[in-house]
């Protein structure tokens, strides 16, 4: 079952991308919605009837060569269910909705057939990342993660004819390029320490790899934070986390179900299914982890103030994406990637339905995307509307505080900003994140008012003729605004709100729930629970210390065999360590902290309601009285223009020289050579070869003194 | 004489039997009327002998004292020479008859150079080893002037005799100095006496002499004049014959001589082939250049492929010998296959050498073009072709060796030989329009050319057992 899941996409992609000729751009759009509903469904099937234990299906050999052994292997477990159902029904979605949306393209002429393409692009796209998450091994990972970027690439640039979007093509590409070093350069330190890519034989070296030093670039790392940080870069890359994040505004010169599906709902979570995927590496690396809180709390914050002031409506939702990893970052910094992956599946539901809202929004009025020339489109659209608000109130989190009565943001935000309380003692993510939520809040209303309330603005035509969209679009809307709703609250108690259930769904390892935290119920410490677990030993640590024994007694360094008959793997779908009682702590957490989304929601809720539908001239007045904060966040603190200078323009520089003068002088040296030297070199045999035969014997007994010579010469006789 | 010594040169000696026999018959039966059936004969025989030899038994055999050695290496050698004799000879009938070449000593001739060679493969001494050369030049000498009326054929002969005796002086200079230090002619004497790692001032220079006696016969740089101008004068039957047999010969001779007579101080020939080699690659690859007459541009071709055997041989290690004769075949195999269509390339009833003749050629005969095609990348050695094969042993055994700019160079000469031959097919597919080439190919030669364009595909995938006959040989010979 798992086999077919995978390959659908994939044979849906071959025959749609290259045989639709043949059977018809209708026949290759029905044959790829198909095979994914088909993928869908299977995947809810996996979901529901996955088994305790990882199971590991083998597909094929890959390469074997000398140490290096990776196959084609699925590694079933509760993360790649999770990832399998929010993958492929977002993805069949998708599929579905594109049916409408690229109906008539009017970037494409009447006789130009574009949209086999575009459906091939998308199935080769789903098939990519279910081999990404899928995966059992780290290479079988980066084939998806690089097949995810090509088919980014390609969907990004979809309309080629667009300058513009080739060139946004483009950026994510190499932008992704920088973080896949990291990723790769991890890789490599791995293979290089544990001498395997499987996951097994990381996983159960990673305890070893604690206590072991690496010699990179100019000084000695902890190995294992090392590795960490490296495979961080990578997620950084594809999840667009500060610094590398400036490719996803960018990304959304693509069609819109494509920010739906990649730039939204998939893709550019791998980074953080990475990092819960390597959570058994990552509960040994602290300083790995506060590297990650720190950069995703920061990206949370950074993005929902760019937020504030875009106008296009994808850009808005674009930078909430980036936002909104960057609190799923944060969840898995402070070693709670249960919440993590619970904010990534309910992200999934709603931000796809924002993307496809906007989408709607968009087709409604011709292919106009400037918010500013929205407004009163409620009565125009009104499926778009509801499903529009569905999904704003499930990402700004509303919901009924102390119950677990919510929109699915409501749930998982909170879920995470509760974490990040108990797990970051410093409260910097904390705050970050409760800033952000106001600003989520603010920006995610902001766009439904200046969309839907208020006066028409800009082009009257446009307003006239804006109409619902046909059932094939607005189907999806509705599926997904069930998720929106729904998805947080049955998932709540299974991903962090039950400890016991918790520990069962995703089959914990030896992990039991803090009984000192219990006790210590609102006012727990981590010191306490420390104290708690010195004086009972759990499995996980006696284990550890069986790890270390073997080492030593073994006298080599870091084994995987070896590990692995000592401790093996840790078999569940994550890993949380044995002190790792952030979960709990967040559970008791006090009622401030857990009323501070709410509150932070309410907040921004009621400043967008004063900007736009009170007194539509406070924004103008507020850019005016603050020109060069406005310009600061307008301008997305100038990262694009930083880059420009410190990047772009040295390597375009360089290349310049290198084509203009360093290429001429290279073709210039070989040109000389080869019809400069070579043919008077060749002359000049040729003159020796005169016909005369005293020449040519003159030339045996010039030959053969300077065969004496030269042997002579080399020392030969004696 | 024993009765041992006797059937371990059975081979040679009824070859002998038969050349003598033949050459009764063609008398007896008055000029000219045998001579094709001679031919034929003569191939077939030469066939049989090569299947006799090649799947006669096995191991080592010493006859005469040491004058003579019958081991795996001689045997590969002299299986080599009687294919590729056998070969050129058929292919050679169609275009001997037709202008009136085919005289009945022509067979005879290459049978008695044959059995020179072959004595050559499977000398022990220095006296065998002048003998079998001798035998085998003179008979050459002969057949380069076969066309006597013509002044180009007589110069060539004339030419190659002149150069094969200096050479042959040199050898003769070089032995003697040999078994005035040595005491001995006897390669296993020789051995003794360098025994430990000392090379007497003498015996060096007698060995410098007798390589350069040698090279002469396998045209390294500098020692190579003769080769364009004999295989243009020569009929181009002669010319085929030239760049195959003997060259397998004349190598393996200097195989046998540096490992038996010298094996001991490996560093002294060494540079010497290196040195000769380097050479010949170089001076082979540009020389060409400017050439468009197809037949001195093989020459050239095969000065630049003797270049690369003998960078293998440098090398000096089994690995080297065995590239070496692998090597070997598979250049005799893409030299007959090229000269089986140069046969055939005539216009009006008159012989062709011109390359640009070949314009558009593949337009008229798109197959045989193809295999020319191959033939071509083959010798240029641009993989998937067995040449890039041939030359990628060779290069590996050198680098093994040691010989790592020399490597670098070869690569670099490669590349520059690469250009003639694709010029080659770059007229037969682009050229310009000529007067176009009407000679028909006999079904011999377009075989010929046809399975030899074939064995450079399908010998990436199986190379007939060479590799391992050639890997017995070499062990044979490095011990």
């Amino acid at each position: 079952m798992e086999t077919i899941i995978l390959f659908s996409p994939l044979v849906g992609a071959i025959i749609g991308g290259f045989g639709w000729r043949v059977i018809g751009e209708k026949g290759a759009m029905v044959l790829t919605t198909g095979l994914l509903f088909l993928a869908a469904a299977l995947s809810w099937i996996v979901f529901l009837t996955l088994g305790d234990t990882t199971q590991h299906i083998h597909i094929l050999n890959w390469i074997s060569s000398g140490d290096l052994d990776v196959n084609w292997s699925i590694r079933m477990d509760r993360l790649t269910a999770i990832m399998l159902i929010v993958v492929t029904t977002v993805s069949a979605l998708v599929h579905l909705y594109s049916w409408g949306y690229m109906a008539h393209d009017e970037n494409w002429t009447e006789n130009e057939n574009y949209k086999a393409r575009f459906f091939a692009y998308l199935s080769f796209f789903t098939f990519t990342m279910l081999m990404l998450v899928t995966s059992d091994n780290l290479l079988q990972m980066f084939f998806g993660w690089e097949g995810v970027g090509v088919a980014s690439y390609l969907l990004i640039g979809f309309y080629y004819k667009k300058p513009s979007a080739n060139a946004a093509a483009m950026k994510a590409f190499i932008v992704n390029r920088v973080g896949d070093f990291g990723f790769l350069l991890g890789m490599f330190g791995l293979f290089y320490m544990t001498g395997s890519l499987k996951m097994d034989d990381v996983f159960a070296a990673a305890p070893a790899l604690a206590d072991t030093q690496l010699h990179f670039l100019w000084t000695d790392w902890n190995a294992i934070e090392l590795i960490g940080v490296l495979l961080f870069v990578g997620a950084m890359g594809k999840s667009a986390q500060l610094f590398l994040h400036t490719w996803l505004p960018d990304a959304m010169e693509g069609p819109t179900p494509v920010s739906a599906l990649i730039h939204a709902a998939t893709m550019v979570t791998a980074g953080v299914f990475l990092v819960c995927r390597m959570s058994p590496v990552y509960e040994y690396a602290p300083h790995a982890k506060e590297f990650i809180l720190i950069i995703g709390a920061t990206t949370a914050f950074f993005a929902a103030t760019v937020g504030l002031v875009q106008n296009d409506i994808k850009r808005v939702i674009a930078y909430s994406t980036c936002s909104q990893l960057g609190y799923m970052f944060a969840a898995a910094g402070v070693g709670v990637y249960s919440a993590s992956m619970f904010h990534l599946l309910t992200h999934a539901f709603f931000k796809a339905l924002l993307f496809l809202s906007a989408g709607s929004v968009i087709t409604a009025m011709h292919h106009e995307q400037d918010m500013r020339n929205y407004g009163g489109l409620r009565k125009k659209i009104p499926l778009t509307f509801w499903a529009m608000i569905m999904g704003t109130l499930a990402i700004t989190g509303v919901g009924i505080p102390f119950t677990h009565l919510g929109f699915a943001g409501f749930l998982s935000k909170d879920a995470i900003i509760e974490s990040v309380w108990a797990g970051d003692a410093s409260g910097y993510g904390f705050w970050m994140l409760v800033i952000a939520a106001v600003f989520t809040s603010f920006y995610s209303w902001r766009l439904v008012f200046m969309t839907f309330f208020g006066k028409p603005r800009g082009d009257h035509h446009a307003h006239e003729h804006a109409h619902e969209s046909p059932w094939v679009m607005t189907v999806p809307l509705v599926v997904l605004s069930l998720g929106a709703i729904f998805a947080g609250m049955i998932w709540y108690n299974a991903f962090f709100g039950d400890h016991a259930k918790l520990v069962k769904f995703f089959n914990l390892p030896a992990h039991e729930e803090s009984q000192a935290m219990g006790e210590a119920a609102g006012h727990g410490t981590e010191t306490a629970a420390a104290a708690d677990h010195g004086a009972t030993m759990t499995d996980t640590q006696a284990e550890q210390v069986q790890v270390e024994e073997a080492k030593d007694s073994a006298g080599v360094g870091p084994s995987a065999a070896v590990l692995a008959e000592a401790g093996g793997a840790p078999q569940g779908a994550i890993f949380m360590g044995a002190e790792n009682d952030v979960i709990d702590a967040a559970h008791h957490a006090p009622a401030w902290v857990k009323m501070s989304p709410f509150f932070a929601m309410l907040a921004g809720l009621i400043v967008a309601w004063l900007f736009y539908i009170r007194d539509v001239s406070l924004p103008r007045r507020l850019a005016e009285a603050q020109p060069s904060l406005y310009r600061f966040l307008l301008n997305k603190w100038y990262f694009d223009e930083l880059y420009d200078r410190i990047f772009v323009r040295p390597a375009l520089w360089l290349g310049y020289q290198f084509w203009k003068k360093g290429d001429g002088q290279i073709d210039r040296a070989i040109d000389g050579m080869a019809v400069g030297i070579v043919p008077s070199f060749t002359r000049f045999l040729n003159r020796m070869q005169s016909g005369y035969l005293f020449h040519y014997a003159f030339a045996m007994v010039i030959g053969i003194v300077g065969l004496m010579f030269w042997v002579v010469l080399n020392g030969g006789a004696n | 004489m024993t009765s041992a010594d006797f059937s371990t040169i059975l081979p040679e000696f009824l070859l002998a039997l038969y050349a003598m026999g033949a050459l009764l018959a063609g008398v007896w039966f008055g000029k000219d009327k045998l001579a094709l059936t001679l031919l034929w004969a003569t191939a077939g025989v030469m066939l049989v002998f090569a299947a006799w030899i090649g799947l006669g038994d096995i191991g080592a055999h010493v006859a005469f004292g040491g004058l003579f050695i019958d081991d795996a290496f001689a045997r590969f050698a002299k299986v080599t020479i009687l294919i590729s004799a056998a070969l050129v000879m058929v292919m050679s009938a169609d275009y001997m008859l037709r202008r009136g070449l085919l005289r009945f000593e022509y067979p005879i001739l290459l049978t008695l150079a044959v059995i020179g060679m072959m004595m050559m493969v499977s000398a022990g001494d220095l006296m065998s080893l002048y003998m079998g050369l001798e035998l085998q030049s003179l008979a050459l000498y002969i057949v380069a002037a076969l066309r006597r009326e013509s002044e180009r054929s007589s110069e060539a002969g004339l030419k190659y005799f002149v150069l094969g005796a200096l050479s042959s002086g040199l050898l003769l200079y070089g032995a003697s100095l040999t078994y005035g230090f040595a005491g001995t002619t006897q390669f296993s004497g020789i051995v003794q006496v360098v025994q430990h790692g000392q090379l007497p001032m003498g015996l060096l220079f007698g060995m410098v002499f007798l390589l350069a006696g040698l090279a002469f016969k396998v045209s390294a740089v500098p020692f190579h004049m003769w080769t364009p101008d004999v295989y243009e004068g020569s009929p181009t039957p002669v010319t085929a014959f030239f760049a195959t047999a003997p060259k397998v010969a004349a190598m393996a001779l200097i195989a046998r001589l540096v490992f038996d007579a010298f094996g001991q101080v490996p560093g002294e020939w060494s540079q010497i082939l290196a040195l000769l080699a380097a050479l010949s690659f170089v001076w082979g690859s540009f020389a060409a250049i400017a050439q468009r007459n197809i037949k001195r541009l093989m020459a050239y071709s095969s000065i630049t492929h003797m270049g690369f055997v003998l960078l293998g041989l440098a090398a000096g290690s089994a690995e080297g010998v065995q590239a070496m004769l692998t090597y070997m075949a598979i250049y005799v195999t893409m030299t007959v296959g090229v000269f089986a269509f140069i046969l055939a390339m005539e216009r009006d009833g008159q012989p062709v050498t011109d390359i640009r003749a070949l314009s558009l050629y593949a337009r008229a005969e798109p197959a045989k073009a193809m295999a020319m095609m191959v033939l071509m990348f083959s010798l240029a050695g641009v993989p998937p072709f067995l040449g890039f094969f041939a030359k990628f042993a060779v290069l590996q055994a050198a680098l093994n060796g040691g010989f790592i700019w020399l490597v670098l160079l070869g690569v670099v000469a490669s590349v520059v030989a690469a250009f003639y031959y694709l010029r080659i097919v770059f007229y037969m597919y682009f050229g310009k329009e000529v007067e176009p080439l009407d000679g028909r190919m006999p079904a011999v030669q377009w075989g010929l050319l046809m399975v030899c364009a074939l064995a450079m595909l399908v010998g990436i995938f199986n190379l007939f057992g060479i590799e391992g006959a050639a890997a017995a040989a070499a062990a044979a010979l490095v011990n």
